[in-house]
């Protein structure tokens, strides 16, 4: 096992760095890039295990590229940056890092909301500025009470209810089917669903179904007091639409951990109130992240044992 | 105001609507969102010394023995000396949470009640409380900041924060607010725990007598408690190196429970982990050293800032107004205790 071949696919946590080094032969491939055939010629047939994550997954160039893969383990819950299908067809094993993270992206789901709705970022940087001196704030936006239409009710979107919950939030959803042990409000369309509520959360995952599944008319459902949540991918929202709504005031704000092109938010939102801007930080946390790295090294060493995945996708 | 009083005693006679002096500095009025004496005027006669052509004093002093009720603006003090000029008063309605502007124990010993706003403002200071929280532990405030300065595609990597899940919360004050609180981190799986001036017995939560063995067991101190003199301070050295240097403080009561030149060492010197302060000792003045830390949040006094909030404070206004001169049970006195 220690002579297994792992190919990390980019930067992602110095600690995941290390426990693979200890136990595998680690190659990154950032550290070739200026090299790729050169690389792809040495190592390729040697590689037996893929570690991806949300911005550099394994695609189906490079899964062809490695002609003895056996293991796609993701350093995500989301697998939209797998090529499942073609791992299907070669009999390539899938994991990734469901359940330790669901918390820490359903805290960010409500701490966004509040952040916007009762302007925390924008009081700190009126504090910062000085501009309390002059004279008082103004008025922000009630949370409690307010309520919740969360896309997509799994683990993340059904912890995000709860949460809402102790706010005495309402919840609603919509999601591919109904949930059978739920007593929350279900919407079979997402415009309906934007319609009657005040604060849309996008938590399902992002599929062909569900790309720019916020659009111009779900933003135009939600509207002008309205606010959009978004830890789930940036693909799910129309961008464009999401920009000049917010730039018009056709909606009402937005807290945004995940954007179309990362690492480059449209700029033009950097100048508004109304939005929180994070940088797809939703597991970034020091004790998620130890356990999500401890899972990937987990599933590797269980396959390469032979014994059960922990957390097998396929 | 004069010409809406006129108005008002063309359909009421002034003498048959109880009085309530408005108790006010001058740079303080009662809200216009929602419009506070538009909605008093048809239950109450008002008097406004500042508004009153005459000199106050000689405008109180005309008044004095008519006035069974006050409504205290914001932070306008209410001494045992001003106290002295109403022989008749019987009650005082404050407009905020907090009481320190108000000389209670003169109150108590005239048989003098004190409402005050915590019932109306309890669910947006426990949103703050939460939402202040969860910016520190997850660097939201600074991760905006990143953002807007272009620094996403520049730095790769970006700080880790801290996890809300499993964090032991103690709060300093389980009244209306710290109640609220408790309730929402409960579902973020928060532990709780709390000091108050006496333990509740109908609370589960574990009660700790001394705030110093409160911190040395939680990894947040959230303050919501009364600033009277026993708990001015209360959060000094000991606390802080007793909650360590992971640990946070979230202020959403008043500034001077904290000692706050500490705070600001032990947060440059990272003695403490951060902190989330919405109240300060010398508002609006803000300690500098806290404005270039990315483990501090900051928040000008407006936990209570919402139009919900000031529409509830009305509700409870009139309520309390109301239930006062129907000789009925006030809606939200503060007890002895």
């Amino acid at each position: 096992m220690n002579n297994a071949c792992v190919l990390m696919t980019c930067p992602m946590f110095t600690y995941l760095e290390q426990e693979l080094e200890t136990r595998f032969k680690l190659i990154k491939l950032w550290d070739h890039s200026s090299s790729k055939t050169e690389f792809f010629n040495n190592y390729s047939s040697s590689i037996k295990a893929v570690v991806g994550n949300t911005k550099v997954g394994a695609d189906a160039k490079l899964i062809d590229s490695l002609p003895n893969l056996e293991i796609v383990a993701s350093y995500s819950v989301g697998l939209d940056k797998i090529d499942l299908d073609k791992c299907k067809q070669r009999g390539i094993k899938v994991t990734n890092t469901p359940d330790v993270l669901t918390d820490d992206v359903a805290d960010l789901a409500i701490g966004l909301a509040l952040a916007v709705l009762r302007k925390v970022c924008v009081c700190d940087r009126f504090v910062r500025s000085g501009n309390w001196i002059s004279g008082d704030f103004g008025l922000a936006t009630k949370f409690s009470g307010k309520s919740v239409g969360i896309v997509g009710l799994g683990r993340i979107g059904s912890e995000i209810a709860k949460r809402a919950e102790a706010f005495q939030c309402p919840i609603s959803y919509h999601s591919r089917s109904k949930k059978p042990n739920t007593n929350y409000k279900y919407y079979s369309n997402i415009v309906d669903l934007a319609a009657n509520c005040e604060i849309l959360v996008v938590a399902c995952a992002l599929t062909e179904e569900t790309h720019h599944i916020v659009n111009r008319k779900v933003i135009d459902a939600l509207g002008p007091k309205g606010f959009l949540i978004n830890i789930a991918r940036g693909a799910h929202v129309d961008e464009p639409e999401l920009v000049s709504a917010l730039l018009e005031g056709r909606l009402g704000g937005a807290g945004l951990d995940v954007f179309e092109n990362e690492p480059e938010p449209p700029e033009k939102l950097f100048a508004l109130d109304n939005v929180v801007l994070v940088p797809h930080v939703g597991s970034d946390t020091e004790e998620t992240s130890k356990a999500m790295a401890d899972l990937v090294i987990s599933n590797l060493e269980a396959h390469f044992k032979g014994e059960p995945l922990l957390t097998p996708v396929i | 105001m004069a010409t809406k009083q006129t108005d008002y005693q063309q359909h009421f006679s002034s003498q048959e609507l109880p009085v309530v002096l408005v108790n006010r500095l001058p740079s303080f009025r009662l809200p216009s969102k929602p419009p506070f004496i538009d909605n008093l005027l048809p239950h109450f006669h008002l008097l406004d010394p500042h508004d009153a052509p005459e000199p106050y004093d000689s405008f109180l002093s005309r008044h004095a023995h008519s006035i069974r009720a006050l409504i205290t603006v914001g932070p306008t003090p209410v001494t045992a000396e001003f106290l002295n000029l109403l022989p008749c008063l019987g009650l005082i309605v404050g407009t905020s949470a907090g009481l320190d502007h108000i000389d209670l124990p003169a109150c108590r010993s005239r048989g003098i009640a004190v409402t005050n706003a915590s019932s109306a403002f309890s669910e947006d200071v426990a949103d703050c409380a939460v939402g202040l929280l969860i910016d520190v532990l997850r660097r939201i405030s600074a991760a905006d900041r990143f953002v807007r300065g272009q620094m996403w595609p520049v730095k790769k990597e970006y700080p880790l924060g801290f996890k809300l899940g499993g964090k032991r919360v103690g709060i300093v004050g389980l009244g209306s607010i710290g109640s609220e609180i408790a309730k929402r981190l409960s579902a973020f799986n928060c532990s709780i725990a709390y000091n108050s001036r006496k333990k509740k017995p109908s609370v589960p939560f574990p009660f700790y007598a001394n705030v110093s063995d409160l911190a040395a067991n939680s990894d947040v101190l959230i303050l919501c408690c009364a600033l009277t003199e026993e708990t001015t301070h209360i959060i000094n050295k000991d606390v802080m190196i007793a909650l360590g240097k992971q640990g946070l403080i979230i202020n959403v009561g008043r500034g001077s429970l904290i000692d706050e030149k500490v705070l600001v060492q032990c947060l440059v010197r990272g003695e403490i982990g951060g902190a989330g302060l919405d109240v300060f000792e010398n508002e609006p003045n803000v300690p500098k050293e806290l404005l270039g830390l990315d483990n501090v949040v900051l928040s000008p006094h407006c936990a209570v800032m919402t139009p919900e909030s000031f529409e509830a404070l009305l509700q409870l206004t009139v309520a309390n107004l109301k239930a006062f001169f129907s000789n009925k049970p006030l809606l939200s006195v503060v007890s002895n205790e």
